[in-house]
Formats: structure tokens, sequence, C-alpha cells
């Protein structure tokens, strides 16, 4: 795997000191890398699956982490399933990722079973196994969706993240964590916000990630103060102004950083000063492994570590310089580049994207609908909302009084057809939309 | 434009009220010490409350850069909003 830089994550996990002070807590169970180091949590059937393509899809992170440390080297691959993938996109990835080994800590439905062939049970019961283990591989690691980079850390560093590991933002905070000398807390979909901070508390966090949305949500948690961190990283969306500062007045002892990172170029960068943006001075800046460039209004990084993407968009996607578009618009505003949102028109309602298109095509279904805009508002809770501008057929024109109808119809097609965080917050109806020679209506950025 | 302190949290409580019952959610009884993420409302309802409260109001006090604690209770929501339209 790309980041680690010293063998498999088990190599450099198991030839660390002090494993059995290093805990991996979950919202229920803890285990040490001292009795991973000489145990399974797989049942001492990692033998099984070495040289295979393994999707780790278990309901719970702290299974999926003892998982990942174990087979990383041992297995050709490694297919991250965050666990609110629907059935059906699992059954893609397995198709995609040629997947034909399957770890999970739950019951799995026969015929997700049946396309893998076989199935490994992970548990934080750590079983004792006397077989040598060995991770000589260069594992492929695979993630399902869209952020960064190294730092010092104390002996006593405790880490921790508001994502799921099985995310990009997760993932790295799980590296860091494994390959430096910390332990790890993880948080849980079935926990509170205010309950994660007190545990997280309670196990004296030092280094802890989450979005601008994570953290707008933890501020506004009687629990905020039960942490007193060293180190708050913000990522996956943009960070602005108001959340950074709100964060240095509540965690005055912390270095508060955002970071910048895409998927698609497997870097990141990262912002410390306290400010929203990043300073244009890192644009060409020749000394770092990275490179970046902005281009049509958009960020350009170059890098050794280009990801690639599975299935039809296979090969690699630099342009002939070897940068990569990361999509993401920045705008100059004296000297400084500040984040304005994503090319395309993807929208990001609290780490969640969202494609204009899909919702436009449910709202288009409506009989009055001629044409609609789906577009992003910026909002201080998630980062923005979707909203949608419609523009009607004549004979629902505004004018014989059917628009409040029509609006509650196309929310009840909304509400049916997509999950609640693409369903329009507000539709405005327009008179008309602006239509590119292409035929195809205009986006604007942001 | 001077907002009356009365209409803004009238104006918050049946934003809260209508948005609870548009995403389905339980709403507890409001009360000024309830605290906001214990309402029954998850973070898209807040945002889309505070969406709909600029609209109505004018204001987004979330995004003013200023020193003042993100609110916790759905009082100190309401104070947030009522300072803001000072």
């Amino acid at each position: 795997m790309p980041q680690n830089d010293c063998g498999s994550l088990w190599n450099a996990v198991s030839a660390a000191a002090h494993l059995s002070d290093r805990f991996l807590w979950g919202a229920h169970a803890s285990v040490t890398l001292g009795d991973l180091a000489r145990g399974s949590s797989l049942g001492g059937r990692v033998e099984e699956l070495r040289g295979r393509s393994v999707l780790v899809a278990t309901g719970d992170q702290l299974t999926a982490a003892l998982a990942l440390v174990e087979l990383d080297g041992i297995a050709r691959r490694l297919v991250l399933c965050p666990p609110d993938v629907p059935s059906e996109h699992v059954a893609f990835v397995i198709a995609t990722a040629a997947v034909d080994a399957l770890v999970c800590d739950r019951a799995t439905p026969e015929a997700t079973a049946r396309s893998v062939g076989s199935v490994v049970a992970c548990s934080p019961r750590i079983a004792a196994t006397d077989s040598e283990r060995n991770g000589q591989l260069e594992t492929e690691w695979i993630l399902l969706t869209s952020g960064t980079s190294g730092g010092p850390q104390a002996s006593a560093t405790v880490w921790s993240t508001f994502y799921d590991i099985r995310r990009y933002g997760g993932l790295q905070i799980f590296l860091r964590a494994c390959l430096g000398k910390g332990s790890l807390v993880l948080s849980s979909a079935q926990e509170s916000t205010g309950d994660f901070l007190i545990r997280a508390g309670a196990h004296g966090v030092t280094h802890i990630s989450g979005t601008p949305s994570h953290w707008r949500r933890a501020l506004m948690s009687p629990s905020a103060h039960r942490i007193a961190p060293h180190y708050v990283r913000l990522s996956g969306e943009i960070a602005d102004q108001a959340i950074l500062d709100r964060l240095l007045t509540s965690y005055p002892e912390a270095r508060i950083a955002h970071a910048f990172a895409s998927t698609e170029a497997g870097v990141a960068f990262e912002v410390g000063d306290g400010l929203a943006g990043f300073p244009a001075s890192l644009i060409r800046q020749r000394d770092a492994d990275v490179e970046m460039k902005v281009e049509d209004g958009s960020l350009r990084i170059r890098s050794a570590r280009i990801a690639r993407y599975l299935g039809s968009q296979g090969g690699t996607i630099a342009d002939r310089d070897g940068f990569v578009d990361t999509g993401d618009m920045v705008e100059l505003r004296g000297d400084r580049y500040h984040f304005v949102g994503r090319r395309g028109g993807i929208i990001n309602v609290g780490g969640l994207k969202i494609h204009p298109e899909e919702v436009e095509a449910v709202i288009n279904r409506h009989p009055s609908v001629r044409m609609s805009l789906v577009r992003t508002r910026k909002n201080p809770i998630t980062g923005a909302l979707v909203v949608a501008d419609v523009v009607l057929k004549a004979e629902a024109d505004p004018a014989n009084g059917r628009v409040a109808e029509v609006e509650r119809e196309i929310l009840k097609l909304c509400r049916e057809a997509l999950p609640r965080h693409k369903v329009p917050a507000a539709i405005t109806f327009v008179p008309a939309l602006a239509v590119a020679p292409t035929g195809k209506v205009m986006r604007r950025n942001a | 434009m001077r907002v009356n302190t009365m209409s803004v949290r009238s104006t918050v409580i049946s934003q809260l009220e209508q948005v609870a019952e548009e995403q389905k959610k339980r709403l507890a009884p409001l009360a000024d010490d309830l605290v906001l993420l214990n309402s029954g409302l998850d973070s898209l309802c807040l945002a889309i409350v505070v969406a709909r409260l600029e609209d109505v109001l004018g204001i987004d006090p979330f995004s003013a850069a200023e020193d003042a604690d993100f609110p916790v209770t759905v009082g100190e929501f309401i104070r947030f909003y009522e300072d803001a339209a000072k």
C-alpha cells in the first residue's frame, strides 16, 4: 500500500515495541495490538486469504480495523466496504474488483456468499494462532469513496476520528495510528456525537479528525469540552473561517489544521495557519514530492502516487505532464487560494456527495416539469444543501395557481426515490434556465 | 431593519417544528434548556432550519466569524438569532 514505506502494515505493527500498551478502542470492545500480534481476529484463517482479492464488509469498524492489519501484505487486494453501501452496489464492487473472498462479522446474504467463494468471519475475540505470518505482497487497497499525510507524534498519542475508518478521511487516521506509535478510538454509527466525545475524552484523545460538518456538530454538543486535543484536523469539505475560529476558541491548546486531499492524486497538504484557503505560494513549489498548478480554475496535482480507477474508468487519470485534475475549483483572493466547490457541480452535503443530474432526473419525471437545475447552497451546518430551480411547462404556469401543489408533488417524488440528503431543501420556480450551445443546462461552480 | 425579538423566537420555533414534521422526526418538547442535538433533529434538519431562517430573517449567525460559541441548547439557539437580529 502506497503510504507505507516499511513493508506491510502487519509487519510494521508486529515489529513495533510496546504493543500491549496500544489499543484499538471500538464502541463495544477493544483489542491491544499485542493480542493481535500473537493471535488472529480471523479465526486463524489468514492463509486462506493469501494472494486473494478480499472484500472487507463488516458491520463494525473494529473488526474492519483488525482485518486490515492482518491482511495487508497477505491479500492481493483489500476492498473496504463502508457500512451504508446498498447490497446491489456490493454486487457491482465484487464484480469490478474481482473479489474472491469476503471478510465479515455478521450473517452474509447467501447470494453474496455464493458470488465470492470464501467467507471468513472476523471477531474482536482474538484466537491464539501459531502460524508464522509474513506479509510480502504489495497489497492494493481499494476505497469506494472520496482524502492525506504524515506527521510527528508523541509517545502517548491517542488518535480518533469522527469518520468511519472505511472512508478516506478515516483510513488515513487508522494508518497513522497503526504505523506511528498511537492508539485509536473508533467512532460508531450507533453512538451520539456527545457519547463519542465523552468516550474519546475518557481515552485521552490527543489527535482527532473530522469534516467541518462533524466539527460543527461536535461544537454544538454539551460534551464538546470533554476532549482537550493537541491536534484538530478538518478534511473532506471546505473549511470556512468561522469553523476554524470557533475550533480555536474551543480548543485553545490545539493545533488546528485543515487538510486538502485528493483521492485521485493520493496526496494532500495541510494548512495550519488558522486561515481558510491556502497560500498561493504553495502552487508550483518544486521542492516537495507533490507539485500543484491551477488550470481552468481547478487545482491540478502531480505526484508519484496517482490512484487508478477500477472498472470502466480504468487506466491512469493524469494529463500529458502527469498532473491530475482534482475537480476542486479554486479562486485567488489576495495571496490565498480559496476552494469554491467542485467541477461538474458535485454537491457535498456533510461529506456525502451528490451528482446534480441524479436529482434532476427525478424532478424531471413530474409531468408538469419542463427542465430543472439542481445546485448547491452554502450552509454553515452541513457545508452545503441541495436546492433546485425548476421550469414548468406552460400549462402549469405559476399564473394558474397549481404551483404549490406541483412543489409538493415534486418533493414527494424526490423523497420516494432519493435518500434524504439528496432531496432539495428548497425549490424555486423560474421562467427559464440558461442552456449552453451543447444543449446542456449551464452549471455554475459552487 | 430591526427584527422584533419576540418574532425571532416564534419564527425559530415554528421552523424547528415545521422541519421536524417534513423530515418525519419526532421533536422533543421544545424547552430552552433542551440540548439541540437531543431534540430529535439531526444535522441535515438543522441545516435546513438554518437555511430557512436565513431566508425568513435575513441573517445567518453561524457564518458570522465572531467569537461567540456555537449554541448547544434550544434557548441558546434562539438567543443566537435574537442577538444577530439586533
